[in-house]
C-alpha cells in the first residue's frame, strides 16, 4: 500500500465510512464498549492514575528540554553494549540505511513487528523495491499487509475489519490450506496465522521492529506486545533494527515504567502488556538468544522542528491511542478517512506536519473541539489547543477558501458592528420567520442543505432578543 | 449562598438572540429574582467563536475587543451558554498574549464571567425558583461547559428544586453531540452520524424532555429527534426552571 497522502478526500472518505453499514456496526460496538470501557477498569484499579499523567506530563516536558543530552547519553550506551547507531533526518535517510544494513547481510525476506514509524517512512514499499520481502508479524498489520491497506488504528491497525473479513482475507491468501476449513472462531484464526508466520519467523534475514522507549541510561530499547511477535522478530534474525524517532528516549528504565504504567491502562485497561521487551546491543557471549547485530535507526523526520513549534506538546504522545478511542469524529470515519499514517486528534496535529497544511487542512477542522481527546491523554497533551495553531496557519494560507472564507468574514465584519449587526439581524430572522410560519421546524433550508440532510432546522422564534427587549417586554 | 446584590451584565449569546429570545428572558427572570439588576447592553453580538474556530485570529480578536468593551463596568456577566462563556473565560486572555493593556483587560472580564447554571446555583436561593414541570428530564452536558468550566452538578442541582420534574440520566452522557458550531455546517454528515448516536441515547432514557445549557447542541439534537419522528420536547434550562415550558418546545410548530 503506497502511502501517498490523500487528506484533501477526507470528505470522501468519512462519507465511504458513513455508508459503510458493518464498519458503523463495528465501531459502535467496539469504540465505547471495549477500549472506552476498559480504560476506565484500568484507571479504577490504579488510585494514582491522575498523579501519573502530572509526573508523565512533567518527565516528558523536562525530557524534550534536555533532548539533545538524552539522545547522546543514549547512544554512547548503545555503543557501549556493541550496538549500532544510525542517524537519520529524514525517511530517505533512514529507508537508505535499512536497505544498506539488509543488503550487507544479503537479506531476502524481513519480519517486522508493528511500527507505526515504518509506515510513516513508508518502509514496506522501499524493502519490496529493494528485493526483499517484509513479513508483518503483529496479527493486525499482517491482516492489513495481506489486504494491501493502510492502519486504520495506531495500535490496532485491523481495527477498521470484523472476523469473517479476516476469515475471507484468510482463505484468499492461504489457498494452500484447506478451503473447506472452519474460521469461524477468533482463535482459528489466529492459530492459523500463527502457523503461517512460525516459519517465517525461523527464516528471515532480519528483523525490524519499533521501539515504545528508549532508555538513555542503559543504551536499551524497549517494546511492548501482547502477541510476542517483537520478541521473535528482535531475537530469532541473526540482524536486529530498532526503527524508531527521537522523542522515544527517556533517562532512565525507572522513567521508563512510569510511562509503561500509563501506557497499557489507557490503550487496552491492561495493568502491563503481555510482553514487555527490553533489549540491550546484540547478543553476548553465554547468551542464549538474540541478534549477532543491533541496529537503532533513529528518525528525526522533522521532529526537532516540532520541538521549536506551537506543536512541541504533541512530542510527548506515548502512542496510546486514547485521543483516537474516544474522538467522536473516529467514532464514525474510522481512521481511513484521514488519509495517511496517523488518525483520530493525535493523528489531526502531526498528519500536517509531515504532508503540509495545504494537503491536509481539513484534519485540524474535522473536530467538534468537544475537548474529550485532552481529557483522556495519559501525558496531558493539549490537543484541542494544538488543532487550533493548524487552523489558524490553514487560515493564514487561505483555507478555508470560497464561500465559506465569505460568510465567516461577512460575519465577523457584523459581529464588529453592534448596531448594523442587530439591524441585519431582524431582518434575516423576519425573513426566517415569514418562511417558517407556524412550522418550527425546516426539512430543507437555503444555505444549509448539508445539515438538514441529516435532521431538520428548528425554526426561529420570531423576532430577535433584542429588538423585544428593547420594546420592552420581560 | 452568598448574599449579593451585583449589577448583572447578561450576554444573550448570539443564538438565543436569533433563534429562541425565550431563553433570554427566562435567564433575565431568574437573575432578577437572583436579587440582580440585570441590563443587556445594545452593543453585544457574537463572542467571536465562529472566527476563533476557523482560524481567523484577527476578527476573533477584534470581536473579543467588542465584548470585552460592551461588558465593562459589569460586576458579572452571565450567558446561557458553556461554550460562549468558556470563549470568554477559557481563550480571550490567549488572544492578547502580545498585548498586555488588552489582556489585562480579558482577563478582568473572564475572572467576572460566569455560565448562567454556575451563577444561579451559587447566588439563588433554590427555594425561589419555585418552578413546576410534571415529568421526565434527561441533561445534555455541552462538552466546553462540562470540561472547559467543569459544570455537571450545577444544572442538577438546580433542576432537582423544580416541583415534578424526575431527572433520568442518559448512556454515554459525556459524548460530544456532534454539533461543534461551524462543525455541523463543514462536515454535515460527519456531524448528523454523530447526532444519531445521541439522539439515540436520548430516547432511549425515555423521558418527555431532553435539557442542556446550550442552544447550539439542543438545536442539533432537536433537529434530530424531529427527523427521527420523537416525541420527546427540547428546552434550554432556563427555561425550564424559569416555568416558561408553554412556550412550544425547540423545533415544535406553534399551536
Amino acid at each position: 500500500m503506497t502511502h501517498e497522502p490523500h487528506c484533501h478526500d477526507f470528505q470522501k472518505g468519512a462519507a465511504d465510512a458513513l455508508n459503510n453499514d458493518q464498519l458503523q456496526e463495528l465501531l459502535n460496538r467496539t469504540l465505547k464498549n471495549g477500549f472506552q470501557k476498559k480504560r476506565l477498569n484500568g484507571m479504577a484499579r490504579l488510585p494514582e492514575y491522575d498523579q501519573l499523567r502530572d509526573q508523565a506530563r512533567d518527565l516528558k516536558n523536562h525530557i524534550l528540554d534536555h533532548l539533545d543530552a538524552y539522545l547522546e547519553r543514549f547512544e554512547l550506551e548503545v555503543q557501549k553494549a556493541g550496538g549500532h547507531m544510525h542517524w537519520a533526518e529524514d525517511g530517505d535517510q533512514a529507508r537508505a540505511i535499512i536497505g544498506d544494513i539488509c543488503k550487507k547481510v544479503g537479506a531476502k525476506t524481513v519480519t517486522k513487528g508493528k511500527s507505526m514509524i515504518a509506515e510513516e517512512i513508508d518502509l514496506n514499499d522501499y524493502l519490496a523495491e529493494q528485493g526483499i520481502e517484509p513479513i508483518e508479524t503483529d496479527l493486525g498489520e499482517y491482516i492489513i499487509q495481506l489486504r494491501n491497506e493502510l492502519p486504520s488504528h495506531i495500535i490496532a491497525p485491523a481495527f477498521h475489519l470484523s472476523k469473517n473479513q479476516v476469515a475471507e482475507t484468510f482463505r484468499e491468501h492461504h489457498q494452500h490450506l484447506d478451503a473447506d476449513r472452519s474460521l469461524e472462531e477468533p482463535t482459528t484464526l489466529l492459530n492459523e496465522a500463527r502457523k503461517e508466520l512460525r516459519d517465517r519467523f525461523l527464516k528471515a534475514d532480519v528483523g525490524i521492529t519499533g521501539a515504545n522507549f528508549l532508555v538513555a541510561e542503559t543504551g536499551t530499547a524497549m517494546i511492548v506486545t501482547n502477541e510476542g511477535n517483537g520478541d521473535l522478530t528482535q531475537c530469532l534474525p541473526p540482524v536486529h533494527i530498532a526503527l524508531t524517532s527521537i522523542d522515544k528516549v527517556v533517562p532512565t528504565l525507572e522513567d521508563a515504567t512510569l510511562l509503561l504504567r500509563l501506557l497499557a491502562r489507557t490503550a487496552t485497561g491492561q495493568e502491563q502488556s503481555v510482553y514487555n521487551t527490553f533489549f540491550t546491543g546484540p547478543k553476548r557471549e553465554g547468551d542464549l538468544d538474540g541478534p549477532d547485530e543491533f541496529h537503532i535507526v533513529l528518525l528525526d523526520n522533522g521532529r526537532t522542528e516540532l520541538l521549536g513549534s506551537e506543536f512541541r506538546d504533541i512530542l510527548r504522545c506515548i502512542r496510546c491511542g486514547a485521543c483516537i478511542n474516544h474522538c467522536p469524529v473516529y467514532g464514525v470515519t474510522s481512521g481511513h478517512a484521514y488519509g495517511w499514517v496517523y488518525p483520530g486528534p493525535m493523528g489531526s496535529v502531526l498528519t500536517p506536519f509531515f504532508v503540509g497544511i495545504e494537503e491536509a487542512h481539513l484534519l485540524p477542522s474535522a473536530s467538534t473541539f468537544c475537548g474529550r481527546c485532552q481529557d483522556v491523554c495519559p501525558v496531558r497533551i493539549p490537543l484541542p489547543d494544538l488543532l487550533r495553531n493548524w487552523r489558524n496557519r490553514a487560515f493564514a494560507v487561505g483555507k478555508p477558501g470560497g464561500a465559506q472564507r465569505l460568510a465567516l468574514k461577512v460575519w465577523a465584519m457584523l459581529a464588529q458592528r453592534p448596531g448594523l449587526y442587530h439591524v441585519t439581524a431582524r431582518f434575516k430572522i423576519w425573513a426566517m420567520k415569514s418562511l417558517a410560519g407556524k412550522r418550527g421546524h425546516f426539512k430543507w433550508f437555503i444555505g444549509a442543505g448539508g445539515w438538514t440532510k441529516a435532521r431538520d432546522l428548528p425554526a426561529p422564534q420570531g423576532g430577535t432578543f433584542q429588538s423585544r427587549y428593547q420594546k420592552g417586554e420581560r | 449562598m452568598e448574599q449579593i446584590s451585583p449589577r448583572i451584565g447578561l450576554f444573550v449569546t448570539c443564538l438565543v438572540d436569533l433563534m429562541r429570545p425565550s431563553v433570554g428572558f427566562a435567564a433575565l427572570r431568574l437573575l432578577e429574582r437572583a436579587g440582580a439588576e440585570v441590563v443587556v447592553p445594545p452593543e453585544q453580538t457574537c463572542c467571536g467563536q465562529p472566527a476563533y474556530n476557523s482560524g481567523d485570529v484577527e476578527d476573533a480578536r477584534a470581536i473579543a475587543k467588542t465584548v470585552i468593551e460592551a461588558f465593562e463596568g459589569f460586576d458579572v456577566v452571565v450567558a446561557p451558554s458553556g461554550s460562549c462563556t468558556g470563549m470568554i473565560v477559557e481563550h480571550y486572555a490567549k488572544l492578547f498574549e502580545n498585548d498586555p493593556t488588552w489582556k489585562a483587560r480579558a482577563d478582568n472580564l473572564s475572572g467576572r464571567t460566569q455560565e448562567l447554571t454556575q451563577f444561579l446555583a451559587q447566588h439563588l436561593d433554590l427555594n425561589e425558583i419555585s418552578a413546576q414541570f410534571d415529568g421526565s428530564v434527561t441533561y445534555h452536558d455541552s462538552c466546553a461547559g462540562l470540561r472547559e468550566l467543569g459544570i455537571k452538578d450545577q444544572p442538577r442541582k438546580l433542576l432537582a428544586t423544580v416541583d415534578g420534574l424526575v431527572l433520568k440520566e442518559m448512556d454515554d452522557i459525556e459524548s460530544c453531540c456532534g454539533f461543534g458550531g461551524l462543525f455541523s455546517i463543514k462536515y454535515p454528515d460527519v456531524s448528523g452520524a454523530i447526532v444519531d448516536k445521541k439522539a439515540s441515547n436520548v430516547e432511549a432514557a425515555e423521558t418527555d424532555l431532553l435539557s442542556g445549557g446550550d442552544l447550539g447542541c439542543l438545536m442539533n439534537v432537536a433537529g434530530k429527534l424531529k427527523r427521527r419522528g420523537s416525541n420527546v420536547r427540547v428546552y434550554h434550562i432556563a427555561e425550564i426552571l424559569a416555568g416558561m415550558t408553554d412556550v412550544p418546545a425547540l423545533g415544535e410548530d406553534e399551536a
